[in-house]
This record gives structure tokens, sequence and C-alpha cells, in this order.
């Protein structure tokens, strides 16, 4: 089995999402690395281990050009995979279609060469599947995987194709700032509507920016416009599993609890001790957020505590 | 212009679901169906497309068993004008529904295809793309807001970065994000003229379209129980836990 992998980029530079996703793709064959987007990212994806080659091919940055992309080369591979970012479900099932396969997506678990777990029902359920087609379209939930190292000097080849679209980009609008990659990082800590406005939420950005964190919100604290929707975390946004999630504030609706199932640890700092989220947590203290955070972060402060 | 919007009858959002003992799948006997979240804000997309005076005619349509008609009728009391119920009592692989709205596109002829960008049973986010890919339309998925100019369409999705915004000409396929719209809550009113709105119903096999699943389910099984840990008193003793974490956490 041979794999071409789509790296994850932002804003034209490696995604950590991509070596994450290259440890998973590596369980199933030597992995061919598709890098769309600037040459310094393909030669920064040249060191991830486990890729045999990095295939560089101009900037496409839409899913139709994109899936055309991946239609061109995935002849010679019997798995083309991606990360389950935004990017990854706007393209796969594309492509897919294109190919006339079913694909797998939201791969949480590989358990043999055609056999994968993927949550349903906001990760309430997991469902375990056989795909016994010739060729596999696949994408990986991220954070569910463990990084490959950064060891590796695989060659560059480029793939020179004029790549096409029929929709035409015209403009991001970037949630700036330097906190880390939610998706990926270590420590996220959470806010919910209770900090009752953007300046309450800023009581959750200055516990992250202590800790090195990145900042997460529940649906309710983007749509009251508290927070970016690139900070959603849930069924919806973005599935995190850091080793370390402070939940502020969030009593911890379904759809947001699909979003941290992955934590490895779980601290909820609520007024209400019946909430959803309490009963979940491995640590929880009772209190106003409004009284906690400013003394929690001074004292973290104080012990020098970051990551 | 003409749109089309397909629906889904899933079990409501709120319902904690339970996974059958057996491993076979989870219970949806005796338990609240309602029509898709992202389903829901497509309708709404559309009828308020109608209302600004861009859309002449909504039709809606659903695959699934016969008590789908319950989403249609939804559908139908928001603003849709008339609705296809495509038959189905066996459970259909996201690629199989892509190809049988194709078939629906094909007849159909609409300038616009709105969908809800996944369904909250098999939280797929497949069945738009497909459908694009099949009849080989431009797509713009998890849509926070349409604009429509003659005959293009601009549209700003939600993504892992922040927010785009793209421009496609029609005919097109458009998935919708939650925060494209506030769905309405169709009047009594509006709920029985639903029923005399038309509706027809298909079986699905009569579209030629292979209904084989290609994946093998094997097991649907619980995720791991979270349970709950310790309730602490003081700032003092929370971050001397969140400094002792952070200093045993392995640098990746």
């Amino acid at each position: 089995m041979s794999v071409l992998l789509l790296a994850e980029l932002d804003n034209g530079t490696l995604s950590p999402s991509t070596a994450r996703v290259a440890a998973a793709a590596a369980q199933l064959g030597p992995v061919d690395l598709l890098v769309s987007g600037p040459s310094a990212a393909a030669d920064q994806a040249a060191t991830i281990a486990g890729i045999a080659r990095v295939i560089h091919a101009r900037d496409a940055v839409l899913a139709d050009g994109l899936a055309n992309l991946l239609a061109g080369l995935a002849g010679n591979y019997t798995v083309i995979a991606a990360s389950a970012s935004t990017t990854g479900k706007d393209v796969m099932p594309r492509l897919a279609a294109k190919l006339d396969i079913q694909p797998v997506t939201d791969i949480v678990a590989i358990e043999g060469a055609n056999r994968f777990v993927r949550p349903i029902y906001a990760g309430n359920a997991l469902e375990t599947v056989t795909d016994t087609q010739q060729q596999h379209v696949l994408t990986f939930r991220a954070s569910a995987f463990r990084p490959a190292a950064s060891d590796n000097s695989a060659p560059v080849e480029t793939f020179d194709v004029d790549v096409t679209s029929v929709a035409r980009f015209i403009a991001a609008h970037r949630t700036q700032s330097d906190i880390p990659d939610l998706s990926t990082a270590q420590i996220v800590v959470g806010g919910g509507v209770s900090v009752g406005s953007a300046d309450g939420f800023k009581l959750v950005e200055a516990l992250g920016r202590t800790l090195g964190a990145a900042i997460g919100a529940t649906r309710a604290a983007v749509d009251a416009g508290y927070a970016p929707n690139d900070w959603q975390v849930g069924q919806t946004g973005k599935i995190i599993a850091p080793d370390l999630y402070i939940a502020v504030g969030i009593s911890g609706a379904l759809q947001h609890l699909a979003g941290i199932q992955g934590a490895r640890k779980i601290i909820a700092i609520n007024t209400d001790p019946d909430a959803p989220i309490v009963q979940i947590a491995d640590v929880v203290l009772i209190g106003d957020l409004f009284d906690i955070l400013p003394k929690l972060t001074a004292e973290l402060e104080r012990l020098g505590v970051r990551h | 212009m003409k749109i089309l919007v397909a629906v889904k009858r899933v079990v409501d959002h709120n319902v904690r679901i339970r996974v059958r003992s057996d491993g076979s799948g989870v219970e949806t006997n005796g338990v609240r169906m309602s029509m898709n979240p992202f389903c829901k804000n497509a309708v709404e997309a559309a009828v308020q497309l109608a209302e600004a005076g861009a859309a002449d005619e909504i039709v809606v349509v659903s695959i699934g068993p016969k008590q789908s008609n319950d989403v249609i009728l939804t559908a139908l009391a928001m603003g849709a004008h008339r609705g296809i119920l495509l038959e189905a009592d066996q459970p259909l692989e996201t690629l199989v529904i892509a190809k049988l709205l194709a078939r629906i596109a094909d007849e159909e002829k609409p300038d616009l295809v709105l969908l809800g960008k996944q369904a909250v049973d098999d939280d797929s986010n497949h069945v738009g793309q497909m459908l694009a890919a099949l009849t080989d339309r431009p797509q713009a998925t998890f849509a926070s807001e349409i604009k429509i100019d003659g005959e293009a369409l601009e549209v700003t999705r939600e993504v892992d970065s922040g927010r785009e915004t793209i421009a496609l000409p029609l005919p097109a396929i458009v998935t919708a994000d939650l925060r494209l719209n506030t769905p309405r809550n169709a009047a009594l009113p509006m709920v029985m003229k639903a029923r005399s709105k038309p509706l027809a119903v298909r079986p699905v096999a009569d579209l030629g379209v292979d209904l084989t699943p290609r994946l093998t389910v094997e097991k649907v099984s619980p995720p791991p129980e979270r349970t709950a840990g310790t309730t602490i008193g003081s700032v003092a003793e929370l971050a001397g836990i969140i400094a002792s974490d952070i200093d045993a956490m392995e640098a990746i």
C-alpha cells in the first residue's frame, strides 16, 4: 500500500497537524506528502519522519482545484488521505466522489490496513468500519495521533501542473494572534458565555497567555461575539485533545463536550456544582470566575508556570 | 432562480443517545427525531433568498423512511414550495445519497443547491462536496454568509483560521454552517398550509442508483466514560495542581 497525504498548511506555512496525520498515514504504508503551497513549506515537510517523498505543487486554495490536483496524482496510490481540518473536509469528499469512492473520515484509530474507528453522534458513539474498496480516501483527526519526529530529509520533487478553479478566492479574514494552534495545543483554556462580555473573555485569554496555552470557546460564546469563530470547540468546531483543558464558566453542553473528550485532564471552574462539566472533570473548583481567574493568573505568574 | 434544498431526519440534537448493548448501532426506536439543525439553516437561507426576491422556487428533498415526511413538512412550513421524498428503509452511505441527489438535480436543474454542512447523527460532512463533484459544480462549504450578485454568489466560509470569502458562478452548491442565520419556527397557519403543498413520494430504487454499501460497519461502541473527579477548595490549591501538571508534561 502506498499513501498520498495532503499536507495541512496555515497561511502558507506547514501546520503542526501535518506531522500528526503523517504519523497516522505512515501506519498504512510509505507516504508521499503533497504540499500545495510555498516551497519553504515543502522543504519543512521533508523533515517529517516516515515521509518517502515530498511532492511540491502550486498553491491550490479552493476545493475544486485541490480535488483536481489530488485526482491527477491518485492513480499511483492505494490511499489518499488528509487531515480532518476544514480543508480536508472541504476537499476529500469531493475527491472521493470524483473517484467513485466512499470515504472514511475523522478517523481516530487505525485497527488494521482497512479497519478504522470514527466517532459519530458528536463522539457519543464510536463506529468501527472495514473498507474493502480497492482504493481508500481517508481523513484523520490530527488531535488523535502523536506527531511524527522531524529527523528526516526526504527528497522534494516538483509537480508542475496548472491548478484552475471555477470558484475565486476573494479575501481571508484571519484571526490575528500569536497563541498556539488550538487543534494541536497541549494546554487549552476554554471560556463559555458566562464570562458575560468580550472584556470578560479577556480574563480567559490572560490565563491562557500566562500558561502558553491555546484558547477555546463554546458556540454560545462565539455566537455572542466574545470570541472569534475559529476558537469554537465542539461537534461543529474544533476537536481538541490537549494534555490539560481548563474549562472556565462552561456548563458542558453535549456539543461542546464532543470536542474535548480526548483531553487527558479536565479542570472545571464553575459556579454550578451540578453543571454537566463538573460530572466529567478531573478537578473542580466551584466559585465565581471573575473572582477566581485574576487570582489564579496572578498566582501562576508568581510561580512562573509556563509551558 | 430555483433552489433545491436537501434535508435529513435525525435523532434530535438535544437527545442523549444510547448505544445498543449488542454493538449494532445507536438506539433510534422511541427517540425524538427532528430536522438536522444544519439543514434548517439551509432551508432558512433559501427562504430568505426567496423573500428577498432572489429566488422564485424552493424544492426540498429528503431521503429516508416514510417518516421523513415530517422534516419535509417542516421545510414546507418554513416557506419551501414543494417536496420530494425518496423513500428508503435501509441506511444509505453518503456517496449513494449524493448520487441520488445528483439525479434529482439533473431532473430539477436548480441554480443553487443548499445543504447542511453535516448531519449530527453520522457527522460525515460529505454530501454537499460529493454532489458538487458529481454535478461538476463549484462548492462553498461551511457558509456563514451568502450574498447573491446576478449570476454569481459571494460566500463567506468558516474555516480553521477564521473566515474566508469566495466567489462562485451559478449553478453552485453551498453547505450551511450554524451562524448563517437563525432558522424560523413556522407559525401554525404555515404548518397547516404546508400540508396542501405538493409532496411527491418515490421509492429510492426507482432512481437507478446502486444502493449497495461499500463499507462494513463492524460495531458501534460507547466512548470511554469519564467520571467525576475531586472538588478542591482554593485558588492556591488549583494553581499548585496546574503547576505540577505542566511540569510533568512531555515536550512535543
